[in-house]
């Protein structure tokens, strides 16, 4: 890498760069609100104020940002694996299937078993509407990028078929499933909360935050803690160095794959049975290409997937408060500003770096080669 | 006679669905046979359908919404372009950020413009491109067989869709037989060489992008003017993709790839024939299950009948001079 010979300190590297490339992003996305006729600050301080400025908002923040940690790891695992995983979406949907599955099966008993049964039924789903992919990619070189996206397609259509049909509402007209027994629903923050005596306004915040955190440290510990996420990473940036060294690179993929779809899958957990207590078509809104923006602008790291997924759920919360004020503010511009973000962070982490380097003065001026 | 007329409209829309298709894979093919690998085609064919449909609706004109179509990928293209061969980005990401830019951009363009929710009204038959009648079609309607087959399949198509049957040929003929054709098979398989040779790898990218800005551009123009006559959101709906695995069926070669579109076409247009079909033995089909089929397929081609291929040995690898 011709830019990367000489190293930028470390704070320069993972958070002045991706700060810079994500303000990149904000000011092409405010020069499209400034085309629209908008105001990008009073957009800015609008989506704010909705994101952080009352308890309600940090609620539905971090609710969102709950989703996008899933996904995000997600992304990354499969990437530290060396591949790009772009079916987070279809996953998710199985993920939710499978749990809903779970949750009937146990009927309404107790959370301590209906609970732990969902989180399995949601990564077992998840995890084996992976492995086709992965068991392609790893058999017979097809290119998983394409084979995830058609499994997105597959996997809405299998969703549709359940919920107008066997798992659809008895009596029920929409794309939904009946409700959830009473005692699978996870608890909200905000009860925890009380429980402690800290008064919390009610929000779709739930303990699946705290499962995702874990999910989070799980996946630091597996990839730089153990053998295998070693093994893992290698396969994943040298793959002839990879077999040198006695590693199944097939089996790499495979397993990767397995584990990033079952973080997928997870996602359900937050949307279903932390807030809709039903199955509902569509429920995954997108959420696991957010994953791929998360994971970038993260730098693929459970840190930085974090801090991304909580700028992310901020984005999405603030920006829905804004479409109540500016009406033609609306998610549509969301997923734009989203795609932007992967540019300029997942697409072009270097952008900056000549002119940070230079203006440091830690480089001289490079002439082209 | 119901059979023949069964196969007459489907034929007749196997054609009508695989021509965004192969244009966005005749697109893909120019880019990865350069280097360039662009997963970006569905953004670029839904910016593309949007811009020409907005275009065609303000003016009035097909034309100018060609123009617009055409533009849009281009840009888009030569952004794709500037990630990859520039700034030596992660192409994968860049063409899934521009599709998902696109995909939130275009609805708020048409909401904005034209304020009917994300969508563009609705074209009339002059602001599109409508069906070309062929001279005598109707005459030679009844004429079995050879006149069914004549204006039925072959008359009446959109301008686009025979321009479409034109352009195969001729990109085989500009990538086997011309010189720039050499060259930039050349970069995409050796770049080192072409360098050495005193041709700019850079130079050579960038008009392959321009090329593939112009083809994906028609795929989206067609979508939303000749196939359709407004733009709404996510009207590509994954046929960029189906391209790219097209081509790849395909072997990255010109006439294989349109024949797997044509086979991805006549899928399409089979599965939108047996929705709602009783079926002997089986029964009628659920509407979900043939919604699938184009994809399945997909899966299935690429794990079953290309095995293991061999890509352009540089496609999606950024060039660098200082090795």
């Amino acid at each position: 890498m011709a830019a990367g010979a000489k190293k930028l300190p470390w704070w320069a590297d993972g958070l002045l760069l991706p700060a810079l490339n994500l303000l990149a992003a904000f000011f092409v996305s405010g020069l499209v609100i400034l085309a629209m006729g908008e105001n990008p600050l009073e957009v800015l301080s609008l989506l704010l104020e909705g994101a952080f400025g009352f308890e309600e908002g940090i609620s539905y923040t971090f609710y969102y940002a709950t989703n996008f940690i899933f996904t995000g790891l997600a992304v990354s695992l499969a990437f530290h694996a060396g591949h790009f995983n772009i079916g987070g979406e279809g996953q998710a949907m199985l993920g939710g299937l499978g749990l809903t599955f779970a949750v009937f099966m146990i009927g309404d008993v107790s959370p301590f078993l209906s609970v732990p049964l969902a989180i399995i039924g949601a990564a077992v789903f998840g995890g084996a509407w992976a492995y086709v992919p992965a068991y392609l990619q790893a058999k017979r070189g097809s290119h998983i990028v394409i084979t995830t996206i058609m499994f997105n397609f597959i996997a809405s259509a299998v969703l549709a078929y359940f919920l107008v049909g066997p798992l659809q509402r008895p009596g029920g007209q929409m794309p939904e499933s009946a409700d959830f027994p009473e005692s699978s629903s996870l608890m909200g923050i905000h009860e925890m909360l009380a429980g402690l005596g800290i008064n919390f306004e009610e929000g779709p915040m739930n303990i699946s935050l705290l499962i995702a955190l874990l999910c989070a440290v799980g996946v630091w510990f597996l990839l730089w803690r153990t053998r295998f996420g070693y093994e893992l990473r290698v396969a994943g940036q040298n793959q002839s160095a990879a077999r040198f060294g006695g590693i199944s690179v097939s089996r790499m993929t495979i397993i990767a794959m397995m584990i990033s779809g079952a973080l997928a899958g997870m996602m359900g957990l937050n949307e279903l049975l932390g807030d809709q207590h039903r199955l509902v078509g569509g429920f995954t809104q997108g959420y696991g290409f957010v994953g791929i923006a998360v994971a970038f602008m993260g730098r693929n790291h459970p840190i930085g997937i974090i801090i991304a997924s909580i700028l992310f759920g901020a984005l999405y919360q603030g920006g829905s408060e804004v479409g109540f004020e500016i009406s033609s503010i609306t998610n549509d511009v969301i997923i734009m500003i989203q795609g932007l973000v992967i540019l300029f962070a997942g697409a072009m982490p270097h952008l900056f770096k000549g002119l940070l380097a230079r203006i440091a003065g830690k480089l001289p001026n490079r002439s082209s080669v | 006679m119901e059979f023949l007329t069964d196969i007459t409209l489907l034929l007749d829309s196997t054609l009508r669905i695989a021509t965004p298709l192969i244009l966005a894979a005749l697109a893909g093919l120019v880019a990865e046979r350069a280097g360039v690998v662009d997963i970006g085609l569905e953004g670029k064919m839904l910016a593309a359908a949007f811009a020409a449909a907005a275009a065609a609706a303000v003016t009035g004109s097909p034309w100018a919404g060609l123009l617009a179509g055409v533009g849009a990928s281009v840009l888009l293209a030569l952004l794709h372009g500037y990630v990859a061969i520039s700034q030596r980005g992660n192409q994968i990401v860049s063409g899934m950020a521009i599709n998902i830019a696109v995909a939130g951009l275009a609805p708020t363009l048409a909401n904005y413009w034209f304020r009917q929710g994300g969508q563009t009204p609705f074209l009339t038959d002059t602001q599109r491109f409508g069906a070309i009648k062929f001279p005598f079609a109707n005459e030679l309607a009844d004429v079995p067989v050879i006149g069914h087959l004549y204006s039925e399949i072959l008359s009446g198509h959109n301008f686009i869709t025979y321009l479409t049957v034109l352009l195969v040929p001729l990109v085989g003929w500009m990538l086997y037989k011309t010189r720039f054709g050499l060259r930039l098979r050349a970069v995409g398989e050796n770049p080192e060489a072409v360098d050495t040779a005193g041709i700019s790898v850079v130079a050579l990218r960038y008009q392959a992008m321009i090329i593939a800005g112009v083809l994906c551009g028609l795929a989206g123009t067609v979508l939303s003017t000749g196939l359709g006559a407004y733009f709404i959101r996510d009207m590509s709906a994954g046929k960029g993709f189906l391209a790219l695995a097209a081509m790849i069926f395909g072997k990255w070669k010109p006439v294989p790839t349109l024949l797997a579109c044509l086979l991805f076409g006549f899928v399409d247009a089979l599965q939108g024939r047996l929705q709602g079909v009783e079926l002997p033995l089986v029964g009628e089909i659920p509407v979900q299950i043939t919604i699938m089929m184009p994809y399945v397929l997909t899966v299935i081609i690429l794990a079953g009948f290309v095995g293991k291929i061999q890509a352009p040995r540089a496609s999606g690898i950024p060039y660098e001079k200082d090795h």
